[in-house]
């Protein structure tokens, strides 16, 4: 057939381990990229995804080397071929965008220079030529203003437009095939909701094949007419995206979509046990034996093969697809949470404002901080005992520096954080005595971070029982067995180091050390971005059930809404330092509600073919909070007037109990969001 | 899970680790010559006063400057003395003199180095301008000053030689604070409200001696050459205690017709300062630091 552009074959590709033992990374390999098509090759990390699109350019990682198979472009094999023929392929044929584009481009050269030198290796065109396809490549990336963009440098624009700009690079080839390594994973997701909007575009717009690499569901459901689902570096589901998505045959995948929380469900999602295994374990059998509901003894001896199914247009790995293949749409069933807040407050914010701008002398001798327009500002939440409370907005809203303060690591410039009503914690974490800082405590975002490599689960989790309650002996042994026990985890963790655990285990020692100081409050920030999809609910679960049992308070910091819906009471939303909107989640949710909460909402990213993002605002981004009147005014599609840019907008009250912060009534905001 | 687990490895002893370690290096063949020549000059120094065949200090005007025979394997000086003799004794010095200053360097290198690292602001700024200023004078000449003021014993040497080879510890180990400290376990730690001390103690040494301990391995070497070149000057060990530098210095200028007499102590010095040089590399590379992209500071 003339229109496969990409054929793999059987590969197979690994690495040797220190006893010599052949590990495999990519077990057998076969599939085909048909022309003008977009796939979506969707798996955990550590799957071997990004490995199968690095040898779809015949790139193999260093270390790993290819064990048998092949992968053709145009009928030869990329794997086999010297770096002189590869060279021609790379970039003229086939194409990558990499993920963190602000790395891959290079820091002092202008980005009209860095095109250009796309241009001179992939095409023929002289100088002047090239000038004008420049502007064309730029503007076809929806890049305002294209000759001002080419002369500046990649620190100048923002993540968003330097993804665009490797978009642009990608396409100064006009390449047949183009390879997107996770493309919008570090965006916000507003600008998410844009590169995926623009990537759709460009795919019709130039017939050019993709293939999307992800570990979102949610954005691959939104570009690509085949899914490859890749676990252990097997495909085991391959097919059109709207029945992976609607009608998983396999067992993973059906877990998988269970697990991923979404907006339109208020409670926390099914989570699917264990964790993907390390490559090398499996010696036989199905590798997602241990985890699978519908395993059988045949499973624990026989690895299936990938099975093609005519009448259902699918390939999948499993003996026991049948049972799936009647079932309706995946039915998500969720633990809705009771909400035991008391009506007693834990915590106040009043008129909290902190300011990261540098100390003048004068203020360092008064010890005073002195900044008209402070980072954070009047933001005032109290927060009652037992519940979960929610910050949400996109990275520079002043989430995290808001746990900081409350925290201690950060001090604030006005305002008062008391705690139980007296207790004034508006200080830094010298001037509090022990005790004010063992009624707080973080769990942090990568435990990889949070936990300190040299030393085992033991002596981790020992440093805050020791430290608040002086416990030795067989007493602090006892004492970690029984937090180890309460996170899931066996006694045999404690000489573990944090490099022997998984991604979801580390966080559950992380999650034992936090409640080993027995907090009132608990500090979460952004405590799932880092886990894997399948280990996010389990952890999710986790935390509700410990709050049930120990009746802690959550500040939980995310920029993800879904998740934000599944485990909060209440929400607060920010921009740019300041509250847009605060209420119960299930109004916060719901329209009527601030602007800047109705771009959010709009810009989430479902995994479901037929729920596509709503962008309402521009993705700008915004340095600094502006000086006066509303902090969402220079983005805002509903702006009023001038009120907006002079006044700060006051707060409304719905009837359900959701303020918001808008200059538009909220009988008009209703209207105008129906 | 009922698969066997090939990443499971148990909390080993310190021992344990020095061994598994120590294996690694030797596995890799630079390691091997390394440690062969370092462990054969370490060894050498601790038996030689018993194995040395002559009396190092025996002065006898008839056999000066003989070639090397079968009496005198490597011939003999200006002085009628041994070669042989006193060039298995003359790396005692250097070595013992050297080990123990590096120890010194390492520690207030390191010690100062991470806690400038942890506090920062002024202090920081205020130490590290001392430091540089320290760094900006010739070592020599500072050394030489020292030696002069104070002599040339032991207990002069050793903490001079530690403090001038020090200052560039200290750069390496706040630097390795700086990769730490902005992790979110400090921050933790931090946040818990333990002291400056537990958190250097608990959080900060455990993931920055490796790369202190290489330095200082490195530093050792350099150490050596130095402390040779003071003995070279005349300011090291005095005579007629052997000592490499000083044998060098001697015989340098009968090197067109006695050749033998300079070559001995420049092998045993230069072979010391390779074999420091391999080990701290292999160690290096076993603890899985690169020092090909981490280049001394």
């Amino acid at each position: 057939m003339t229109d496969i552009i990409q054929k793999v074959k059987n590969l197979s590709i690994g690495f040797r381990s220190k006893k010599g033992e052949e590990i495999l990374i990519l077990k057998n390999i076969t599939t085909n990229i048909k022309k003008g098509e977009t796939v979506g090759i969707v798996g955990e990390s550590g799957s071997g995804k990004s490995t199968l699109a690095l040898a779809m350019m015949g790139y193999v990682k260093h270390g790993l080397y290819t064990i048998g198979g092949e992968c053709q472009f145009n009928s030869s094999n990329l794997l086999k071929m010297k770096s002189k023929d590869l060279e021609k392929i790379r970039g003229r044929k086939i194409a990558m965008i990499p993920q963190n584009a602000g790395q891959a481009l290079t820091p002092n050269l202008k980005i009209g220079y860095q095109i250009d030198e796309a241009l001179q290796l992939h095409s023929d065109l002289d100088e002047r030529e090239r000038e004008k396809k420049i502007s064309e490549l730029l503007n076809k990336v929806r890049l305002p203003s294209p000759e001002t963009i080419a002369l500046r440098y990649p620190h100048e624009l923002s993540g968003g437009q330097q993804q665009r700009v490797a978009v642009a690079m990608a396409l100064a080839g006009t390449p047949d095939l183009l390879l997107l390594d996770e493309p919008t994973t570090g965006l916000d997701v507003t600008t998410q909701a844009h590169v995926l909007e623009l990537l759709n575009f460009i795919a019709k717009d130039t017939g050019t094949s993709m293939v999307y690499v992800s570990h979102d569901l949610g954005a691959i459901a939104q570009v690509s007419d085949r899914i490859i689902v890749m676990y252990s570096g097997e495909i085991v589901l391959e097919g059109p995206s709207r029945d992976i998505l609607k009608k998983p045959i396999h067992p993973y995948t059906h877990g998988l979509l269970k697990s991923i929380p979404k907006l339109s469900l208020a409670g926390l999602p099914e989570s699917m046990p264990g964790s993907q295994p390390q490559p090398g374990i499996i010696k036989g059998g199905c590798s997602f034996f241990d985890r699978c509901n519908f395993s059988d003894d045949n499973c624990k001896n026989n690895s299936p093969k990938l099975e093609f199914l005519k009448d259902l247009n699918t390939s999948v790995r499993c003996f026991n697809y049948e049972q799936l293949v009647n079932e309706n749409e995946v039915s998500q069933t969720v633990n809705k949470i009771k909400n035991k807040s008391l009506d007693k407050e834990i915590l106040n914010l009043s008129e909290v404002s902190i300011s990261y701008a540098k100390q003048k002398l004068l203020d360092q001798i008064f010890n005073r901080i002195s900044d008209e327009n402070p980072t954070v500002k009047d933001i005032n939440i109290d927060i009652k005992k037992g519940e979960t409370i929610a910050l949400v907005g996109e990275s520079g809203s002043g989430k995290s520096t808001i746990l900081k303060s409350i925290a201690g690591l950060l001090r604030t410039k006005d305002g008062l954080i008391k705690f139980d009503g007296s207790r004034n914690l508006s200080s830094d974490l010298k001037e509090r005595d022990p005790n004010d800082l063992r009624i707080i405590q973080l769990i942090f975002q990568n435990p990889d971070e949070s936990l300190n490599p040299n030393h085992t689960v033991e002596e981790i989790i020992a440093q805050p029982l020791k430290l608040y309650f002086g416990l030795k002996g067989e007493k602090l042994k006892k004492n970690i067995i029984d937090l180890l026990q309460k996170v899931r985890l066996g006694e045999f963790y404690m000489s573990r180091y944090p490099r022997q655990l998984s991604g979801g285990e580390k966080q559950r020692v992380a999650v034992a050390r936090a409640f080993a100081a027995k907090p009132d409050i608990i500090l979460c920030d952004e405590v799932t971005s880092a886990l894997d999809v399948s280990v996010q609910a389990a952890v999710l679960n986790l935390l509700q059930q410990l709050k049930e049992d120990f009746g802690t308070t959550y500040i939980f910091v995310s920029h993800d809404l879904a998740v934000v819906r599944a485990i909060s009471d209440r929400v607060a939303v920010l921009y740019q330092g300041r509250l847009c909107e605060v209420g119960p989640s299930n109004d916060v949710y719901k329209f009527p509600s601030h602007p800047y909460t109705e771009v959010l909402l709009g810009a989430v990213l479902e995994p479901d073919p037929d729920i596509k993002p709503k962008l309402v605002a521009e993705d700008i981004v915004e340095e600094r909070p502006p000086e006066k009147g509303c902090s969402f005014q220079g983005r805002c599609s509903r702006i009023v007037g001038d009120i907006c840019k002079k006044e700060i907008p006051p707060w409304q009250l719905t009837d359900s109990g959701n303020a918001i912060r808008c200059h538009i009534p909220i009988k008009e905001l209703q209207k105008q969001q129906f | 899970m009922k698969v066997d687990n090939i990443y499971k490895e148990e909390k080993k002893s310190a021992f344990a680790k020095l061994s598994e370690i120590i294996i690694t290096m030797a596995s890799r063949p630079s390691g091997l010559i390394g440690l062969s020549i370092l462990v054969f000059h370490i060894i050498l120094a601790f038996t030689s006063p018993y194995i040395a065949p002559h009396d190092f200090k025996a002065i006898d005007p008839t056999l000066m400057l003989q070639a090397p025979s079968a009496e005198y394997w490597f011939g003999t000086d200006d002085l009628g003395r041994d070669v042989f003799t006193r060039t298995i004794l003359g790396g005692r010095t250097a070595l013992t003199i050297t080990f123990f200053g590096s120890l010194i360097a390492l520690l207030w290198g390191g010690l100062l180095g991470i806690f400038c690292g942890l506090v920062g602001g002024k202090i920081d700024d205020v130490v590290m301008r001392i430091v540089d200023a320290f760094l900006s004078i010739p070592w020599i000449l500072a050394m030489l000053l020292i030696v002069s003021l104070l002599g040339t014993s032991t207990e002069v040497l050793i903490p001079a030689l530690g403090f001038f080879y020090g200052k560039g510890i200290v750069r390496v180990a706040r630097a390795a604070t700086h990769d730490v400290i902005a992790k979110d376990f400090i921050v933790s730690a931090r946040a818990r409200g333990h002291s400056n001390f537990s958190i250097i103690w608990n959080e900060i040494i455990p993931n920055v001696r490796d790369a202190i301990l290489v330095e200082g391995a490195m530093r050792w070497s350099w150490m050596l050459l130095g402390f040779s070149s003071l003995s070279f000057l005349g300011f090291g060990v005095s005579p007629p205690t052997p000592d490499w530098g000083l044998m060098i210095s001697n015989a340098r200028g009968l090197m067109s017709f006695a050749y033998w007499a300079v070559i001995a102590p420049i092998v045993g010095l230069s072979s010391l300062i390779i074999g420091i040089n391999l080990t701290a590399d292999a160690f290096a590379k076993a603890l899985g630091i690169d020092r090909s992209t981490k280049a001394p500071v």
